[in-house]
Formats: C-alpha cells, structure tokens, sequence
C-alpha cells in the first residue's frame, strides 16, 4: 500500500478475529486530511476495535493499513508520535490539576517547557476554566473533564486525533460546545476520527462511515446518504441499515 | 407481615448471589484464598522447623591426636552438624563466621589427649554464632551432649550417685512442630483472609462508585454489608475445613475434642474478622489503603501478639494489654484447647465470649459509621 | 527520552505527595512494628511454671527442689502430693511442668545408686516447656556433683572435659539483636513490593494505562517511571529503620554501610521488579493484592528469619535459593552484626544483581503497549 499524503488514514481490507470470532471483518476507507469523519455503528459492531488498530492499541489479525503516513505493522511507535487520542473511559489524571495533567501529557510529547505554559494557559482561557486553575480533575463537572481531555488530546497539534465516544453522558449544550471544539480543530488542519451513538453529532462531520456486525455497511456524506436511502434523517438510514444486524441491541 | 419479610428475603438473595458472583469469578483471587491456607500448612508441617539439623560446624583441632580424633569422628557422624575440618587458625574462623559459612567453631587444645589421660582439666572451645538466637542455645546444647556422651563412654568411672530423669511429654508425645502451629496458622490465616476481603471488596464499591446504586436500593444498608460478607463467610468457613482436614490427614494432628464446638467457635471467630473487615472499609477511602491497613496493619500484630509465634507473658507489659483486643489470641487459646488439648466449652467459654463480643463491637460501631455517613 | 522520564517521574511523585493516605500508612506502620515487634520477640524462658509433686518429702529430696527453686529459673506454682492436682495445673495452662519425686526417692539413691525423678512437660507450649525441661535437667545434673561431694568427699571433680562457650557477634544472646536486621529486610520488602505491585494495576483499573499506551513513551521509560519513586521510598523507609535501630536498640552497625547501601539498592530494584512483575499479569487492584501477598508470606516464612534454612528438607533449600528475602536478611546480619565486608557477601550480591535483572526485564518484556 503507497502511502498518499492527502489522506491521513488508509485502510484496506483490515481485520481483527479474536479466536474465531471475526470483531472487523475486511474494512477499507480513505479519511481525507483535514476531514471529520465519523464512525457510526451499534455496540458491539466493531467500531472500538477497529478504532483501536488504527491507533496502534491493537494489532490486526490481516489487511493494511497507513496511519498519518505510518505503516500499521511497521510503524506503530511512530504512529503514536503523531496521533492523539482520548478514550471512552476518561482517561486524565483524576488526582492531578488541569496544569499538571497538561504539563505531563504534552511532556510526553517532546513539548518544551515554555510552549506547554503558552498552550496551557490558552486552553484554560478557551475553555473558560481559570477559576478551577487549582482544582484536580476529579472535582470537574463532567462536561468540563471531556472538554479537558480533547483539549489535551491535541494539544501537541497531532495529524489525527482518534475520539472514542466523547460527549456520552451530557446536556445538548454542552455537547454543541465540544463539537465547536471539533470544528477548531479541524479548521486548523487536525484530521478528527470520532466514533459516536448520536446520530445528530453525525449530521456535523463531513463524511460518515456505519459499521454493521464487523463490516462498513455505508460510507459516504450525510446528505448522500440520506438521498440513497430516501430518508429525511439519519437516524432513519441507521434504521434501515442496523436493523438486519445480528451483533447489536436488536 | 409476609410479604415484607419474603420480599426482604428476595432482597437479600438477590445481593448475596451478586456478591458471589463477584467472588466466584475472579480465578485469581480465588486461587490464592484457598491456596494461601494449604501452602501456610505445609509449610509449616513440613518445611519449617526449629529443629537443629545439618549445621555448618568447623573443628580446628591443634591436638591431633587419637582422642581428638575419635571425638571429632562423632560430630561428623551425628545428624546435626555439617563438620569440616580445618587446621588452621583463630583468623580464618572468624572469616568463616563472616562470610556466612559456619555456624559454630570447635577447638582442640593441643594437649587433649594428655590431659585426659592424666585426669587434668582440659578446656574445649566452642564459639558460637550469637545471630541466631535460638539455634544458638540448641547447637551449644547438642555440642555439649556429645561430648559428655564421649567423655562417660571413654571415662570408665561412672558417677557412683546418680539422679535420673525419666521426661514425658505430655500432649504430643513425638514433640512434633505441628501441634504447635495448627492452632496458630488457623488464627492467623482465617483472620487475614476475612479482614482483608471484606474491606477491600467493601471499599471497592465505595471506589468504584457503585456503592451509591446499593444505597438507593430500598434495602437496608446493614444488610447490604452483610450480603458483601456472606460469601467470605461461606469460603472461610470453606478453608477452616480444608485446614482442619489437612492437619488430620496429611500432619497426624487429630481433633481430640469435639468437632462441632471447634467448628461453631471457629465460625464466631469468622464473623468477628469479617465484623473487623467492614469496620475498616468504613474508615478508608481507596482499596489500596483498605489494603494496607488490613495487610500490614493487621499482619504483624497477628502474628507477633497473638500468642503463637511468642509467649505473650514474656512480653512488655503494654504489649500485653494490647493483645488482649487482637481477636486472634482469644481463639488461638480456644483451638489449642478444643483441638490439641480435647478441652470441652467449660474450659473456653470465658474466650469465646469475649470473642463474641469482639465482634458484636466491631459490627454496631460500623454500622453507627455508616449511618453518619449516609445522613 | 531523558525528559520524558522526568515528565514521568514528576507525575508520579506528585501523584505519591498527594496521597497522603498511603504515605502515612507506607512509613507509619511499618515504623511501629519495627518498634513493636523486637519487644514482642522474646523467646527467653524465664518465669517457667513449675508444679512439683514430692511423695518422697526426704531431705535429699529437699536438697534437690533447693537447688531447683534457687535457679531462678522456675516459678513454683504448687507444692503437694498430688499428680492429679498438679496435672490440673498443665490443663489450665498454669503450670509448663510437672517434677514428680517418688517415694522411697531418697532410700533408692543410696542403696542402689539411682534415684528416679519424672518429668512432665507441657509440649503443647513448644519453646517455653522444651526449654524448661532442658533446664530442668541440667540442673539435676548439677546436683549430682553436689550430691558426689556429699557422699563421697575428695572425689576429684576436675575430671573431664571443661566446656567454654563463648558467642561470637552477640555474646549476651539478646534476642534484639538478632532479629532485627531480619525484620528491617521483612518490613522494607514488604512496603516496596506492595507499592509497586498495586501502582500499574492502578492505572489499568482506572483506564489512564489506555492513554499511556497511544502516546509514544517508551516501555522501558515507564516502567523506570514506576520503579524509581518507590525505590526512593523504600531506601528512605530503610534509612529510617537503621537509625531507629541504632537508636532506640543500640545495634550499632559493624561492617560498612556503604557495602549495605550498594546491596540494599540493587535487593529493592529486585524487589520492585518483582511488583511489577506481578502488576503485568493483573487486572484489578485485587488480584494483585492478593498474589503479591501470597508470594511474599511464602518469601518471609522461608526467609530464615523465624526458622533457620539449614532444618529445611533438601527440596525446600533448593526453593529457597529463588528467595530473594533470604539474601537480604543473610546479608543484614553479615554487614550489620558480623561486620562483613564486600567480599564477603560477593555471592549474594551477584545472586540479587541477577534476580534484579530478570525481574525487571521480564516485566518490561510483558507490559505490552499494544495488544
């Protein structure tokens, strides 16, 4: 597989069996650089996994794939150089403040030690949270806490960063916030793999992809999407696509 | 009336079977309550001993004569000692000692065969190492009845007067190790598990947040404790009966009094620990302090004050004010007894009750805990 | 990758201060046990508990319970005719022995030579009654000298074999003196296993290891980051207890320290590598709890501490080369009390070097950032 610079993840008949069990069965894409994309599916279509192999959290079993210009396989150290990522389950240092939690993750990141002061303090003014300077993380409203970790998910201007569930358990309002958040930062050139369950949020990327029982059901813009399955929303062509799965809530 | 109580019933089946569950499904965990009894017994059934056996003993024997000889053939010959010959100097067993080598040093004057022949005092040098306390006091003992065998073996005048005695050894006749320790590692392993478990699964909820989902249950947050302690109760009670029939079985230590008294009194003793574990989960915020108070914080005094590994007479007399509130001291008197001794409940009730009362303590101060916390 | 262990190593200590929890509990308890324990550790048998039952009440036998009750050794908890009497004293607990004194003791003793005594020793109570019937003979067999010089004066006395003992490194046997290295070594495995073992486990429960995994720090700088702070802790919960041993115990330390220092370093990289060995393969703070204590009960028990290595069966002396608690403990009392040097404790350095190695190495090897 050739890696092509315009696009930030490519993926060709990519696999993952646990046993024999298939989790991802065969999914090609191309995500354009720059691009929303979002990654719909029911729980237990596959969606997690596969975003894990395309982080590097996880090998896969077949197929190929390159990640910000990075062999999969080969390249995986390196993939993480210039990817960032915040997890379902929430992933900042609940004993630690914002600043400390900011300095240890860009740290890592090679950032240097002025820059990680400039960054952190325009993070903490973007998102408002100059009060809370002192706080640790664990005493932070949960909206604030998600709004934290995406922030300092790209804080080292990564080429993608993956989302794993993001705005779970939030008002809408605070979910439109975050999703201006998404907006900056693709405007500024950060490719954003987000999966989700709201079928709204997947009215605002720019492409979506819907995984059914293992596989890409559908992937194309909302609008062609919902002009193929001649429906008005996209919960509707969710229906129409998720309803046959046999891997799901059904 | 019925109903309530059905329904209460239900109600705690339902979060007993949970609490199983958790139990049951962590292999690991599992492994380790069952196995941690069977390794402690054998252990100390068969690895463990006090014994004096094989130890590294050095002869210098500046004498090297036929009766240095002939005496240094009988430490070579007896069980207890490694010896190893060297024929050198002061220097060099200091050296020994050093390095770790030797236990203890024996040496010759250079006129030991003529002094005994000639009926002259002659001084035999034994230099022990102090490091190890007991094995000092026995090894200088053996070495001691070596040489007086030697000595009333070659000396043919026999002391013309003698008292003898003839020793007895009540209770455990063979002077095997394991009468010794059953009762002690019943008490100190049946405490550890059940404080341990109970506060960290305890504190778990607490962690994990789930502990909220229970309190919002209609059931009482008392039984809700309870539930959490029950399968421990069951597994402990699991383990006292492998422990009992490891010792039958497998070390020869019979029950010589009655089963069934050692076996409630056992299971009071249960209840008292697991009393303890949730009195502790009440006080500690995160698994891994409710895991260290209980470990560290309950091991030493556990086995240091209760009796087993030390005499509590011999110690300070703070020490032993303080033993009398670790719950294991009551019952490792009581298993002694019913177990080793036959003893019958007149000899152990003053023991179990404040046994009994250990744990009703434990439980209504936990309980007046939790309450504070929930209003 | 310098900074980022120092990104690592800030994190962490941070996250350490803030616990104050563990910090107290990791140098608190350990500080009063190490107080505690020394006093509570006295197998010295005095006070023995002694029913004597004289059916004899000759003046011999007199002679005999003088000499017995002058030892100093003994405490008389009844004097009477009765065995059933005294042996209801072993029952409950308030005699270790029983003398019984025959009748006609006295009367056999000159007439045939032999006068026959028995001895019941309470054997439930090992040490203690053992101890007490050791003395208990001893003491008889002291009497029969006096009893010789009595009977038959100018029998010469100084025959034989004179005995003289002397112990090397602790010549007043103080049982302090012995059990203290073992129980510092004891103390500071325990709190540098615990900590290390629980602090990745930690991190899996709370899903922050997932985070850690998508960046790019190297295995072996993470795993650095959780070996040094708790290597820190403990060399400062060690430090802490040699002062305390020298002051409050006045062991005062006869070999070098520098030579006790480089071995402690490497014993507690082992050790740490040992938690963290054990943290690869949990998932939960549980688990790794409670396999870290089960190996660490079997390590201390079979550390040579409480027993001596040398009365193990062949088997278990083999397995108790994999100890790494029995090198330390061996190596405390060398250094410590013996005043061994470099040399001398070579083998156990190279021993713990290894197992350091091995340890740690093989727990880098199994932390997988990708699975």
């Amino acid at each position: 597989m050739t890696a092509d610079s315009s696009f930030s993840i490519q993926a060709e008949k990519l696999t993952k069996k646990f046993g024999d069990f298939t989790a991802v069965n065969e999914i090609t894409m191309n995500v354009k650089r720059g691009e929303i994309f979002g990654f719909l599916g029911a729980n237990g279509a596959g969606k997690t996994t596969a975003m894990r192999m395309l982080c590097g959290l996880s090998t896969p079993t077949a197929g190929e794939a390159v990640i910000a210009g990075c062999n999969v396989y080969k390249e995986v150290e390196q993939i993480k150089k210039r990817i960032g990522y915040m997890s379902q389950k929430f992933s900042l240092y609940e004993d630690l403040t914002i600043v400390e939690n900011v300095e240890f993750f860009g740290g890592i990141y090679g950032m240097s030690r002025s820059d990680l002061k400039n960054k952190s303090e325009a993070l903490i003014t973007k998102l408002g949270l100059q009060n809370e300077v002192k706080k640790l993380v664990g005493s932070l409203p949960l909206g604030w806490k998600q709004k934290l970790s995406f922030s300092v998910a790209i804080l080292h201007q990564p080429e993608i960063v993956f989302l794993d569930e993001p705005t779970g358990g939030v008002d809408p309002i605070t979910r439109r916030q975050f999703w201006d958040l998404i907006y900056d930062a693709a405007d500024a050139g950060i490719t954003v793999f987000v999966t989700t369950h709201y079928l709204d949020e997947a009215e605002y990327c720019n492409r979506i992809s819907i995984m059914v029982d293992g596989s890409i059901a559908a992937l194309d813009t909302p609008t062609n999407l919902k002009k193929k399955f001649n429906t008005e929303s996209m919960d509707d062509v969710f229906y129409e696509l998720a309803r046959g799965a046999k891997r799901g809530d059904n | 009336m019925q109903t309530s109580f059905s329904s209460l019933k239900n109600q705690l089946f339902s979060f007993v079977r949970k609490e199983f569950y958790h139990v049951l499904r962590d292999k690991k965990v599992l492994l380790i309550l069952f196995g941690l009894p069977v390794v402690q017994v054998l252990l100390f059934g068969f690895v463990l001993s006090n014994e004096v056996k094989d130890s590294r003993l050095v002869i210098v024997d500046m004498a090297k004569d036929e009766a240095s000889r002939q005496l240094t053939n009988k430490f070579e010959a007896s069980r207890y000692f490694e010896t190893d010959l060297i024929s050198a100097n002061e220097a060099d067993i200091e050296v020994a000692f050093r390095r770790g080598k030797i236990k203890a040093a024996i040496v010759f004057p250079s006129n030991f065969q003529y002094d005994l022949q000639h009926g002259n005092k002659t001084q035999l040098q034994i230099i022990t190492d102090g490091t190890d306390v007991n094995q000092a006091n026995t090894i200088n003992g053996y070495i001691s009845s070596i040489v007086y065998n030697f000595v009333s073996e070659s000396n043919q005048q026999t002391v013309p007067y003698r008292v003898v005695p003839e020793i007895r050894m009540l209770y455990n006749p063979q002077l095997q190790g394991a009468p010794n320790f059953v009762p002690g590692v019943m008490a100190m392993v049946l405490m550890l598990v059940c404080v341990l478990m109970t506060s960290v699964s305890i504190v778990r909820e607490k962690e994990l947040g789930t502990m909220e989902v229970l309190l919002v249950s209609p059931m009482q947050p008392a039984l809700a404790i309870i539930s959490k302690a029950l399968p421990y109760l069951l597994l402990s009670f699991l383990n006292l009966l492998i422990i009992i029939a490891l010792s039958v079985y497998v070390l020869d230590v019979p029950v010589k009094g009655n089963i069934f008294l050692l076996i409630s009194v056992s299971t009071l003793f249960i209840v008292t620990c697991l009393s303890l574990g949730i009195l502790i989960s009440t006080n500690t915020n995160t698994q891994q302090e409710a895991m260290f108070v209980s470990l560290i914080g309950m091991l030493m005094p556990t086995m240091l004050l209760s009796g087993f590994m030390f005499p509590i007479e011999n110690m300070p007399l703070a020490l032993q004010i303080i033993s009398n509130i670790v719950p294991s001291r009551w019952y490792y008197i009581i298993v002694k007894d019913v177990m080793i001794k036959g003893a019958g409940f007149e000899s152990i009730w003053m023991e179990t009750l404040i046994l009994g009362g250990m744990g009703l303590f434990f439980f209504v101060v936990s309980m007046k805990k939790f309450k504070i916390r929930l209003a | 990758m310098m900074s980022t262990l120092k990104v690592l190593l800030r994190k962490e200590f941070r996250q350490i201060f803030r616990n104050k929890a563990i910090l107290a509990i990791s140098f608190i308890i350990p500080i009063i046990q190490f107080l505690i324990l020394p006093l509570a550790a006295n197998y010295e048998t005095k006070n023995i508990n002694l029913a004597i039952v004289d059916h004899d009440r000759s003046s011999l036998s007199q002679k005999l319970l003088t000499q017995i009750t002058g030892s100093g050794y003994f405490r008389l908890v009844d004097y009477s005719s009765s065995y059933q009497q005294a042996y209801h004293l072993i029952e409950t607990d308030k005699s270790d022995l029983i003398l019984e004194i025959p009748q006609g003791f006295e009367r056999n003793l000159v007439r045939e030579n032999i006068g026959k005594v028995f001895i019941a020793v309470n054997a439930i109570n090992g040490t203690k009654a053992m101890v007490g019937g050791n003395y208990l003979n001893g003491i008889i067999s002291e009497t029969n000298k006096n009893i010789l010089t009595e009977f038959m004066p100018g029998t010469n006395l100084n025959q034989g074999i004179e005995l003289t003992t002397s112990y090397w490194f602790n010549p007043k046997l103080n049982y302090k003196i012995a059990l203290i290295p073992g129980i510092l070594a004891v103390l500071v495995t325990m709190v540098g296993g615990f900590l290390s073992a629980l602090n990745i486990v930690k991190e899996k429960e709370s899903g922050t290891i997932e985070q850690i995994n998508v960046t790019p720090i190297l295995k072996r700088d993470f795993i650095l980051g959780k070996l040094i702070p708790f290597w820190i802790l403990a060399m400062i919960v060690f430090t802490i207890g040699l002062a305390l041993a020298y002051f409050v115990y006045d062991i005062v330390p006869q070999g070098n320290l520098l030579v006790l220092y480089s071995f402690i370093a490497v014993y507690l990289l082992a050790v740490l590598g040992f938690g963290l060995l054990i943290s690869t393969f949990c998932n939960t703070q549980q688990e790794a709890m409670f396999l870290q204590f089960f190996f660490i009960m079997i390590f201390i028990l079979m550390g040579g501490l409480f027993t001596s290595i040398d009365s193990m069966p062949e088997w278990a002396k083999v397995l108790a080369q994999f100890n790494p608690v029995n090198y330390m403990i061996n190596v405390m009392r060398l250094v410590l009390l013996k005043g061994s040097g470099f040399r001398d404790i070579l083998p156990d350095f190279a021993v713990v070097i290894i197992m350091a190695i091995v340890l740690n190495g093989w727990a880098v090897f199994n932390y997988k950032k990708t699975s």
